[in-house]
């Protein structure tokens, strides 16, 4: 296993080693070890490229995917584990470099970590990963003993010869292990066999983030670094025409002043607060274009008119649904909208970045390490094979992260100072004006009931912002944005879980100058806000219960209807509640796993909303560690819930409106309701974990909402309406 | 010159008097561990303790804290022992990012040796951190957890 090593100085292997705590500069032939070894930079060997097994028993599994909070470091962790049949206790991981994996063929896969597919789309081939390794050390331990392999098992690092009741260890086997092939045929446990899989184990990163030694990429530091601020083009698509640096030069610590990509003005000093400060004092022109007349109004004038435009973009379709809305026995119509929204990570946008004439390197919190290292490669003028990005713990992304805009900035300033790290952080305010926001979208939905009370034709009309055509504009197919349809699908992972007879779903994209961006579920927030209070308003004008009124659609959708029932017997619908709590349901699918909730809630003076509990379900077909998957469901609920109610992103003058959490809220612990998870998994499909849940909060408590006071709400978020989560 | 007095140790920094204590605190000090989120003492990932309470150090000129005894979450540990605060974190497998931890835990060590028996409802009133991986009901949890410890 030849691999092609980046040319790499003392010096920069020393500052990789010190700024990740060792250990992690990969694929170094190190001058020790056979022809066909592999090594890890501590010299300890690779058993294929997803295990290095290290003399004290210690196995380090190799994670591509980033870890940002979501917990499948740990649950990838687990499956190589489960396979590998090692010792949990003795497991640690590490991130190979983005550089290292294109050098080496892409051996370890897809880098992206968004959509929910971190352990979902890499869990066969982690899987066999781990079985690999354990392939070839059980036939090293047979070598040795010179006994069939059949006649050897492993469990806990131990090989076992059965007959003689030999034993050897992991760690004394890999040498012999590492020089053998990676065998092709690799069977994989039987799920009922895991023992690994499946637990609710805690997570392995969590000693560090207790005490403060955790390193995030914000917490940097490189022998000789400076620190950048920066502050972009408030008028999104504005570009730079002057700026005063007389006004702050002599101000102490200031280095340097430079123009960033036209777009962009950039003050590098000794320290962060240095260059903030002065960033504050210097006075910037820009040429703001025709952008600086948008405002939330025009652009919801345009949505508006989308609603009853002639073209849109169909995706789910069936029989004829203007006739049937036509000819109804009663036709209800509702306009929902939904606004902007900014991800606010805790930790804000930031890269270091260390330029040489031959090399490259950045440190960053990504998402996406291999387009990270496209935009260090892009930005640096450098081939990509003298360039490379050391992936650290994220502070949060919530897919904000898996742009790549920070790190061009972090080189491009880099540049200008060969030899100097620099490192670029945003401020909180830049990070409120330069987002990547969640899209815009008005939907009117219409729909027919006959006399039984059953839909007999529906039409929903999407009208707004499109992320694929501002961010791949190459995964549009024939114009059209699939994800707009997130839970809308026909089939597919975000496939709709009723069969509603004349169907017409479509989408009046209407893009606008505000960049859009992938977050948390992204399309399913406001999807499942308009279809699932729709059913509830429709379920109303039939005279029918919510629950009973969706069943009578769901025969066909088997795993939805199960998390739904879950929800509703463990929330107590149907059953006395407390005076004054009043309960709402929702359900929905995305990223391949089927969800639904039940809020129970109480309201003072009509405007006050206490969530007292939210009873949650999801089904993600095989559920790797339950434990972080209840985690993820309570925490998007935090995330979804704080949305609907607090958060918008306005509009003026071509600028977003708000600056930081004092306008753009987030909930608190004393808003938090008691979250009670059943995790269903039924087998058979990997569906995400990290999305799925978050759409199901809001719209299980708007119904509760409107059942509470006889309010109907169909425009975003709450606070506007002067309601408020207490 | 602010002189400092920073997990028990004397540090004497050469900085505007107008830094706030958080940029003192990473960038002269180089104590890391407390956190950047906002800059206006709204999410409290930059809680430290000085004499002994809560303060979010991002908002607060250094000049302010000369002669006030400063603990960053570094050493809230004595001699690598954790507290029980910090064990229940573990115990509970509280973080997830984990950016917002330290000011959270800062935050609730306040709390608990001020109250150290609290109801949901002190935690509510006292426990205004932003999370934004939403790990609040971990948190409830490992608080009671703590004061039981």
């Amino acid at each position: 296993m030849k691999i092609a090593t980046p040319k790499i100085t003392r010096r920069q292997f020393i500052i990789n080693s010190a700024a990740v705590g060792g250990g992690l500069a990969l694929g170094l032939r190190l001058p020790y070890g056979g022809p066909t070894v592999v090594r890890a930079a501590d010299g300890s060997p690779e058993i294929g490229a997803w295990v290095v097994i290290r003399p004290d028993e210690t196995v380090v599994v190799r994670i591509a995917r980033s870890e940002m909070g979501q917990g499948s470091l740990t649950g990838l962790a687990q499956m190589v584990a489960e396979e590998l049949e090692c010792d949990w206790k003795r497991v640690t991981t590490e991130y190979p470099t983005p550089a290292t994996n294109v050098a080496r063929k892409r051996v370890w896969g897809d880098y992206g970590t968004g959509g929910s597919r971190g352990i979902r789309t890499s869990e066969n081939y982690v899987r066999k990963g781990g079985a690999a390794a354990r392939m070839m050390l059980v036939q090293a331990a047979a070598d040795q003993w010179k006994v069939p392999v059949s006649e050897c098992s492993a469990a806990n690092g131990v090989v076992t010869h059965g007959p003689s009741k030999k034993k050897l260890s992991y760690g004394k086997l890999a040498e012999a292990a590492a020089k053998l092939d990676v065998p092709k045929d690799i069977p994989l446990k039987d799920p009922k066999d895991w023992k690994i899989i499946g637990k609710p184990l805690k997570r392995l990163d969590t000693a560090d983030k207790v005490t403060g030694k955790q390193m995030y990429s914000a917490d940097m530091k490189l022998p000789g670094m400076l620190s950048a601020a920066i502050k972009g083009a408030p008028v999104f698509g504005a570009k730079v025409v002057s700026f005063d640096q007389s006004k702050i030069s002599a101000m102490k610590g200031v280095k340097k002043v430079m123009v960033v990509r036209n777009t962009a003005v950039a003050v590098v000093a000794d320290t962060w607060w240095q260059a903030k400060t002065a960033l504050d004092a210097l006075p910037i022109v820009w040429e703001e274009g025709p952008n600086n007349k948008v405002s939330s109004e025009s652009i919801a004038k345009m949505l508006d008119e989308g609603l009853s435009a002639e073209q849109a973009f169909v995706h789910n379709q069936n029989g004829d649904s203007k006739a049937a809305l036509a000819s109804a026995a009663k036709k209800i119509e509702a306009v929902y909208t939904y606004p902007y929204q900014n991800h606010a990570c805790m930790e804000p946008m930031n890269a270091t970045a260390l330029y040489t004439a031959d090399r490259c390197q950045v440190w960053t919190g990504t998402q996406n390490g291999e387009a990270a290292l496209a935009a260090t490669a892009e930005a640096s003028g450098l081939p990509v094979d003298k360039c490379d990005v050391h992936k650290m713990l994220l502070g949060g992304g919530f897919g904000r992260k898996g742009m790549s805009d920070y790190v061009t900035q972090a080189v491009v300033i880099a540049k200008e100072m060969p030899g100097t790290p620099v490192k670029l952080l945003w401020s909180r305010e830049e990070d409120m004006a330069q987002g990547r926001y969640h899209p815009v979208m008005h939907a009117k939905l219409t729909a027919g009931l006959d006399n039984a009370g059953n839909i007999s034709g529906m039409h929903i009309r999407l009208s707004g912002q499109s992320i694929l055509a501002a961010v791949r504009p190459e995964a549009l197919d024939k114009g059209k944005d699939p994800f707009a349809f997130q839970g809308f699908w026909p089939t597919g992972e975000h496939s709709l879980e009723y069969t509603i007879p004349n169907l017409l779903i479509d989408h009046a994209m209407r893009n606008t100058h505000v960049p859009p961006g992938f977050w948390r579920g992204v399309n399913i927030n406001q999807n499942a806000i308009f279809l699932e209070c729709f059913i509830d308003e429709l379920a109303q004008a039939a005279g029918q219960d919510p629950l009973a009124f969706r069943r009578k659609m769901m025969d066909k959708h088997p795993k939805s209807l199960a998390v739904l029932n879950a929800v509703a017997e463990k929330g107590g619908w149907g059953k006395p509640l407390a005076a004054g709590r009043h309960l709402g349901l929702a359900h929905f699918r995305s990223f391949g796993s089927y969800v639904a909730a039940c809020a129970e809630i109480s309201v003072k003076d009509g405007n006050k909303v206490k969530i007292h509990k939210i009873v949650a379900a999801t089904d993600t077909g095989y559920a790797v560690n339950p434990a972080q998957i209840e985690r993820q469901i309570s925490g998007s609920f935090v995330y979804g819930l704080s949305a609907v109610f607090d958060q918008e992103c306005t509009v003026k003058d071509g600028k977003i409106e708000q600056t930081n959490f004092h306008d753009y809220n987030s909930m608190r612990i004393a808003q938090m309701p008691k979250v009670e998870s059943i995790v269903m998994p039924s087998g058979g499909f990997w569906g995400g974990v990290g999305e799925p849940t978050i759409c199901v909060a809001a719209p299980a408590v708007l119904n509760a909402f409107a059942r509470a006071t006889g309010k109907r709400i169909r425009s975003f978020p709450l606070k506007n309406h002067g309601i408020t989560l207490v | 010159m602010a002189r400092l007095t920073i997990n028990g140790k004397a540090v004497n920094v050469d900085v505007d008097p107008n830094t706030p204590l958080l940029w003192v605190i990473r960038e002269q000090v180089g104590l890391t561990g407390t956190k950047y989120g906002c800059g206006v003492a709204q999410c409290g990932a930059c809680t430290v303790h000085m004499n002994g309470e809560a303060l979010r150090s991002c908002a607060m000129p250094v000049s302010a804290a000369e002669g006030k005894k400063i603990t960053t979450i570094e050493g809230l540990a004595n001699k690598g022992l954790l507290t029980k605060v910090q064990k229940a974190w573990i115990e509970h497998d509280v973080p997830q990012c984990g950016y917002c931890q330290s000011g959270m835990i800062m935050a609730v060590s306040a709390l608990l040796k001020e109250k150290p028996k609290p109801t949901d409802a002190d935690i509510d009133a006292a426990i205004t951190n932003i999370c934004r991986c939403g790990t609040f009901q971990q948190v409830r949890e490992a608080i009671h957890a703590a004061a039981k410890a």
